[in-house]
């Protein structure tokens, strides 16, 4: 500044007690929802396991799995990263507390109706939008909660330039909002049971549109612009390319919208809708892989870090991940490759490589190097993240492999026909019970991710509880 | 190389300084697809037809739909038999779009950890599955479906189904004011019919019971399409 006398220097802390708690309710409901997904995972292979009880039975409990993993593990590390990142990137804190505790408590308050609704029965039946419409009206309004919060800190923000993790930011909530409203129109018949105002196919349709961008604008933008963040953050180094992180945004959010019908292919939905969905997934793959690029070769010249940094082996790993679903996903969005798996175990895997391998293990990186950060501590066992790591990658491996041979299995053997033209398999269960033992290895790999988690909780929870480090005095010789 | 630069400039100056502007880009970007896809997927010419031969679902068999959508049942089981020669082989006829006429909500499922149920209408006598619940695996040996005995002992409530017919009829379903005042005498006479039937093969129970229900939605399952189809009423077989 030219003319500094006139310059007034403005004084403000952070808000990071807000992050803390959302980082907390991150690692509480990721194994919440881990675990519930070790139950479902056991009853496919052992169904007595639930004991006979409505509330544990697999179709109750697996639509609890999801949304806790979705909407609690990753809701609440999106949110804690979020709102440490936007703070430090406008260099303002954040827009009003109230508004931050209400977010926060409103989403857990959500989190926990949905583990109490879900069990009993109450659901909407659509994927990943189970609650039914008065837990659809509170996530509604905490949502609107939120965006107020952010767009009001972006509004008095001191850096005038928006960076791009903000931008992936913008496109989360705005995106969300149109989605999440569209698909859950309902006539309520009572206050636990709800009809969609659309019906069959366009039901589905609608469902989809949502169900994908889900994946889309809740576990991929938002996520990539974490990315975008903490990948520099930790790496230190700049972020490979502008020009592509510009491309590579107004593609995605452009793209992505149009994909839903990939999973709708071969049904009776239009034919149009179908060919659109199986097209713009196809093309979806390049923006996909632009980001994963600008995210890998931001860590050019600082790859020696990843051999010793467990914080950047996750981020490496993560980014990888992503960019093998993202190549895996327009593969499956192909009408013939979607013939063979759709309704497979390969879904499972496809799924879970990209929650488990993107969306859980960037989070992991992002926790590892922040809350040391946000306690002013130094991580109390450094060796046990890289053994997190190895647990964790190894878990991914096992489970994707196995649900890859046992979907690859069914799907060719729901299709075998013989010499004579009739079925190779006619009986269903002759098929479910080859799966049964690629569900025992499915289980071992996710126990080994669950054990890696778990030796986090313990690290972090030694961190928070460890001593500050402390203040070194500096030697100098004395002036006499 | 200056064309894209200039574009950068613009991107860097005006975008990116302007967050509400911003905003307003990013929402016109994610809703052109949207739009593209969501505005005919609603019209009569792009959209999935609406054929008369399917009738709505009755009283009694829409609980049965909400006990299926209370239980999870869509988590395992599809309901889309797809068109294809193995899945006619297995399931029946590929299911049609109007068949789905009246389901609010879809329940299309996305996974098959069971069979599709899209035909399984008329599959099984009422016994078959009055047995499949109480214990899948006395019909299915091997079965790794649940036991969902709570269905014999549980009732269904009137009200309750009255309450649901008349918000379905709301969102779109031809019910008359007769069908939703009638709601009670017709759960009666539809259940006492499934009592009856399963009462041939040594079944106490009362129709009431949700397992009434259940029975009644499953085995209407994919029956209007099947009748349609027998009688050529749908649109020519697509070349698959």
């Amino acid at each position: 500044m030219a003319n500094s006398t006139s310059t007034e220097l403005e004084r403000f802390v952070y808000d990071d007690a807000i992050v803390r708690k959302f980082t907390l309710a991150t690692i509480v409901w990721g194994f919440v929802g881990m675990l519930v997904g070790l139950i479902v995972a056991i009853e496919l292979a052992a169904p007595r396991v639930n004991m006979d009880l409505p509330w544990l039975t697999f179709g109750r409990l697996r639509p609890l799995h999801t949304n806790a993993v979705i909407f609690a593990f990753a809701g609440n590390a999106i949110f804690a990263a979020v709102y440490y990142s936007t703070q430090r990137l406008l260099k303002a804190r954040m827009f009003n507390d109230l508004l931050s505790n209400l977010h926060f408590w409103g989403w857990q308050l959500i989190i926990v109706s949905a583990a109490i609704t879900l069990p009993l029965g109450i659901s909407q039946s659509k994927e990943y939008a189970e609650l039914e419409w008065p837990i659809d009206l509170a996530v509604a309004v905490v949502w609107i909660i939120f965006a107020v919060n952010f767009f009001g800190t972006v509004a008095r923000r001191r850096e005038r330039h928006l960076y791009v993790a903000l931008w992936f930011y913008i496109a989360t909530i705005v995106a969300i909002t149109v989605l999440y409203v569209f698909n859950n129109l309902v006539v309520p018949a009572s206050l636990t049971r709800s009809y969609s105002i659309y019906a069959g196919v366009q039901d589905a349709f609608m469902q989809w549109w949502y169900g994908h961008n889900a994946v889309a604008f809740f576990l991929t933008t938002p996520f990539l612009g974490l990315m975008y963040y903490f990948l520099p953050r930790a790496a230190e180094r700049p972020v490979y390319s502008y020009r592509l992180s510009i491309i590579h945004f107004w593609a995605l959010v452009f793209l992505y919208i149009w994909t839903g019908p990939h999973h709708l292919l071969y049904s009776a939905l239009p034919d149009w809708a179908q060919t659109l969905g199986m097209v713009f997934s196809i093309m979806l793959l390049a923006p996909s892989w632009g980001g994963m690029l600008n995210g890998l070769l931001t860590l050019r010249g600082a790859w020696d870090r990843v051999r010793t940094d467990p914080v950047l082996k996750f981020m490496v790993v993560a980014v990888s991940f992503y960019g093998m679903s993202t190549f895996e996903g327009p593969m499956l969005a192909i009408r013939a490759v979607n013939g063979l798996g759709h309704y497979t175990n390969w879904i499972i895997g496809h799924v879970h490589s990209g929650a488990l391998g993107w969306v859980g293990m960037i989070t992991f990186g992002i926790l590892y190097w922040m809350v040391p950060r946000l306690w002013d501590r130094e991580l109390a066992y450094p060796k046990w993240a890289t053994t997190h790591f190895w647990l964790a990658t190894i878990g991914i491996v096992l489970y994707t492999v196995s649900m890859w041979v046992a979907g690859l299995m069914e799907g060719l053997m729901w299709r075998a026909v013989n010499d004579q033209g009739m079925l190779a398999t006619p009986a269903f269960m002759d098929i479910v019970h080859r799966l049964t033992p690629y569900y025992w290895l499915r289980l071992s790999g996710g126990t080994m991710y669950l054990v890696g988690l778990l030796m986090m909780v313990w690290n972090l929870i030694a961190t928070v509880r460890g001593a500050r480090p402390q203040v070194q005095a500096i030697p100098a010789p004395a002036t006499s | 190389m200056t064309d894209t630069t200039q574009k950068e400039r613009f991107h860097r100056r005006v975008l990116e300084n302007k967050a509400g502007l911003f905003a307003v880009v990013t929402t016109i970007a994610i809703s052109i697809g949207g739009i593209v896809e969501i505005v005919p997927m609603f019209t009569q010419a792009a959209g999935p037809e609406k054929p008369d031969w399917v009738s709505p679902y009755t009283p009694l068999e829409v609980a049965g739909r909400d006990i299926y959508i209370r239980e999870g049942c869509y988590v395992c089981h599809s309901q889309m038999v797809r068109p294809m020669r193995a899945e006619l082989l297995r399931y029946g006829e590929w299911t049609r779009a109007g068949e789905y006429r009246y389901d609010h909500p879809f329940l299309l499922g996305s996974r098959r950890i069971g069979p599709d149920l899209q035909r399984v209408g008329g599959k099984y006598p009422d016994a078959w599955h009055y047995e499949h619940m109480r214990d899948p695996r006395s019909t299915t040996p091997g079965s790794v479906m649940p036991m969902y005995a709570w269905l014999l002992e549980r009732s269904i409530d009137p009200a309750d189904v009255q309450a649901s017919v008349s918000a379905l009829r709301k969102v779109g379903v031809s019910y008359s004011d007769a069908d939703v005042s009638g709601v009670a005498a017709s759960l009666a006479q539809q259940g006492q019919a499934i009592v009856a039937r399963l009462a041939t093969a040594g079944i106490q129970t009362a129709p009431d019971r949700e397992i009434v229900a259940l029975i009644a939605y499953l085995q209407r399952l994919g029956q209007d399409g099947r009748r349609a189809i027998e009688a050529g009423l749908t649109a020519p077989t697509r070349s698959e």
